[in-house]
């Protein structure tokens, strides 16, 4: 064979082979396509079921109307209010005891044996089910210290499930900030905690933020803990020390004892609108903060 | 200005240049003097003054090896810290030529001159002149005026065979005079040595200027 | 001439590794002393013991003094803070805060207790100028920091360590991280900074050290090989470890 008929049967095979890769290569995208679709139209179809049957009987009076007769008729008034501060209660309490015990970890502890424990403890505490945070709450607050079925008790319980992810969150933020703000600081003659509060948090607040809506998110979402911590009163809570029925409690009830389809699917649309707004608020607020931060 | 330290050890380096090729310069002025004065006085202090000429070479070319250490300078900066390298010592060189031209001065102090000097100190005022205008022509950095004055040099050589066809003559008419005359002769030899060196520093201008060693293009 | 920080017998140890072995040196007043040598030689190492930046290893252990205007800086009375005021340094890489570049530079005036507007926007003013970045910014003082380029983020952060005042200025590598036109610039500055403060700088690049240094310093596995004025380490150094290093021949 001359050296020309070989050339041109090697740049044959390549082509046969090309082509076997090409096929090898378009199935596996149309696979991945594939995937991304489901997850998408699972994710469409659960929002846009509960919005198609909810969303219609949302109005001026459901929204600012007391619930009657167990919720079959009237509004929820009273359990958006109770949502609303059992959130601020378990957010105004986790918040800075979770940042403060990230900057701990993250900028104070030294890898010891103790540190390694506490922190094994947080990540444990984040895979806990939510119902046993119910039970120590209940038997906690509502019991031992006496708080009873509370706004107080409720926010505390959620609290302490929100701090595992917070403190996650915020440190894993704080580790994102470079070394070299840290020396830049220090190098002026800064303290320590002077280079935290006024170069290293600011610098980290989205990521801080991030972890507060998920923390949020939770909080809003949960149902076992609260109904066992707040109760399930129906009335407009008027202090800390009130019980509260929050929206996803309401829900749980609403469809468990199959009071009123309508006002389920309404209560439903409406949590997925509030989750959808406090994400939206959220990351606008972050990143003003972000801006704000670079001018 | 970027690199300010590169520019103000050059500077520091031209300065020290120009203080060299000024000694130069009063060293073929007072050997002259002396030699035409008989100021034995004077072609003394040439002599005695011939180590600081010395020094200053060592000094610069010291700042030069230094300089390119640490600056380490390209293209025309390097041209131009090379070409000083060099200058020195035709500079230096002209000094021991004026040494010499003391020295023999002192060697016939006692003798009558068998005629008055008027061509020899014409070709010295000359030869001075060629070096301070080669050294002014490196202060600005002109290849033009450099071109001139190497010019000059074809001057010097026509005065120079002038001068050695006189004492030439002078020697074949009166044996006694002969040790004189090649003393002059050796003076003037000396002289158009001089002109030769500041030739070469024209060379190197016009290097440090042009990048090339060509004397014969006219601008 | 005056030994601004005087260093005696400094040894210095990373657990049980020896990072410095009996560093003895002078630092003079109103000089720029560099400090050259192969990679982990420790000269990085030793100048930050020199503001104690080392402080921040957990692991690392001191002996010997380092003496700053004949005040040894590792007694135990000596206030830490009062030192870097004293002592500045700029890093390899730009570190300019995500703030604007106002507040980057009145970041350190407003640590030691300058509140006054008037007074910071002078600091603010003066040490732009100082290091020729007023012209390129004064029209942006709000803007963040980070939009700068690389060349003006570290003039950025040399103007935030003037701002604090500092006597001596620590450079470790100030220009590794930037171009060639951005380093000679920052080299021009050092030449104007030093008739004001004392420079000590860490650099990789030899010609560097040997444009802009008055002394230099040869670190060779954390001892000091040889010290001298940077003329004659460049030119005709003493040792022949220096000059195989000097002339590339090794590291």
């Amino acid at each position: 064979m001359t050296n020309y008929e070989e050339t041109m049967e090697l740049v044959s095979l390549n082509d046969n082979s090309r082509k076997k890769y090409y096929w090898k290569n378009h199935l596996f995208y149309i696979f991945i396509y594939l995937m991304a679709a489901i997850t998408i139209l699972v994710l469409v179809a659960i929002i846009g079921y509960i919005l198609i049957n909810g969303i219609g009987h949302i109005n001026w009076e459901f929204l600012t109307s007391e619930p009657r007769s167990m919720g079959r008729e009237g509004g929820i008034f009273s359990i958006i209010i109770g949502t609303l501060y059992l959130t601020v209660v378990a957010i105004a309490v986790s918040a800075p005891i979770g940042v403060l015990a990230a900057v701990y970890f993250a900028e104070y502890a030294k890898e010891s044996k103790w540190v390694k424990t506490i922190r094994f403890g947080t990540e444990v505490l984040a895979g806990i089910p939510s119902i046993i945070f119910g039970l120590f709450g209940f038997t906690f607050f509502v019991i031992f210290l006496g708080f009873r079925w509370s706004i107080l008790s409720g926010g505390l319980t959620l609290s302490m499930m929100i701090l595992p992810t917070l403190i996650r969150a915020t440190e894993e933020a704080l580790k994102t900030v470079p070394q070299s703000y840290r020396e830049g600081s220090l190098s002026l003659g800064a303290t320590k905690w002077q280079t935290i509060i006024k170069v290293i948090l600011p610098s980290c607040l989205s990521g801080i933020l991030t972890g507060l809506i998920l923390g949020i998110g939770r909080a809003v979402g949960e149902t076992a803990a609260v109904m066992l911590t707040a109760g399930s009163a129906l009335g407009l809570p008027e202090s800390l020390m009130d019980p509260a029925r929050t929206m996803s409690v309401h829900l749980y009830i609403l469809a468990s004892e199959g009071l009123s389809k309508e006002k389920t699917f309404a209560t439903a649309s409406l949590l997925i609108i509030l989750v959808l707004l406090i994400n939206t608020i959220a990351s606008k607020v972050v990143q003003r903060f972000i801006n704000k931060a670079k001018a | 200005m970027q690199r300010p330290q590169l520019y103000h050890e050059l500077e520091n380096i031209h300065n020290e240049l120009l203080k060299m090729g000024s000694m130069v310069e009063e060293a073929i002025l007072h050997s002259i003097q002396s030699l035409k004065n008989k100021d034995i006085e004077l072609a003394q202090k040439v002599i005695d003054y011939d180590y600081k000429i010395d020094d200053m070479e060592a000094l610069i070319d010291d700042k030069c090896i230094k300089f390119i250490a640490r600056q380490h300078p390209l293209a025309g900066d390097l041209r131009q810290i090379m070409v000083i390298s060099k200058m020195i010592t035709d500079l230096e060189r002209m000094g021991d030529h004026c040494e010499k031209i003391a020295k023999y001065t002192i060697k016939i102090k006692d003798q009558k001159y068998v005629k008055e000097l008027i061509d020899i100190p014409k070709i010295a005022d000359l030869v001075s002149k060629m070096v301070t205008r080669a050294l002014d022509a490196f202060v600005k950095m002109d290849s033009g005026l450099a071109r001139t004055i190497w010019k000059m040099d074809d001057e010097i050589d026509h005065m120079y065979k002038a001068i050695y066809d006189e004492l030439l003559e002078i020697m074949m008419d009166d044996k006694e005079k002969i040790f004189q005359c090649t003393t002059f002769l050796f003076i003037t030899a000396h002289l158009e040595r001089i002109a030769d060196y500041a030739t070469n520093i024209c060379e190197k201008i016009v290097y440090t200027c042009e990048g090339v060693y060509d004397m014969n293009i006219d601008d | 001439m005056n030994a601004k920080i005087k260093i005696e017998n400094l040894n210095l140890y990373y657990g049980s590794f020896q990072a410095l072995t009996d560093v003895n040196m002078n630092i003079y007043e109103k000089k720029i002393t560099a400090l050259i040598g192969p990679s982990g030689c420790g000269k990085s190492t030793f100048l930050r013991t020199l503001n104690r930046m080392n402080d921040l290893i957990d692991s690392v252990r001191i002996k010997g003094n380092v003496l700053l205007d004949y005040k040894d800086i590792y007694a135990k009375d000596y206030d830490i803070i009062k030192l870097r005021k004293k002592v500045g340094m700029v890093f390899q890489k730009p570190n300019p805060f995500p703030k604007s570049i106002y507040e980057n530079i009145v970041y350190g005036p407003r640590i030691h207790g300058i509140n006054d507007k008037q007074k910071l926007d002078e600091i603010v003013e003066r040490t732009l100028k100082e290091v020729a970045l007023w012209d390129e910014v004064k029209d942006r003082l709000k803007k963040p920091a980070m939009g700068l380029s690389g060349g003006q983020q570290q003039r950025l952060c040399i103007a935030r360590c003037l701002a604090v005042e500092p006597e001596i200025i620590l450079m470790d590598e100030p220009t590794s991280a930037l171009d060639p036109v951005a380093t000679l610039r920052i080299e021009s500055l050092l030449e104007e900074l030093v008739r004001k403060y004392t420079i000590v700088i860490v650099t990789h690049n030899m010609q560097q050290a040997g444009r802009v240094s008055d002394y230099t310093s040869f670190f060779l596995s954390g001892r000091v090989i040889e010290t001298d004025e940077t003329d004659i380490i460049f030119s005709n150094p003493d040792n022949k470890k220096t000059e195989d290093y000097i002339t590339g021949r090794f590291g």
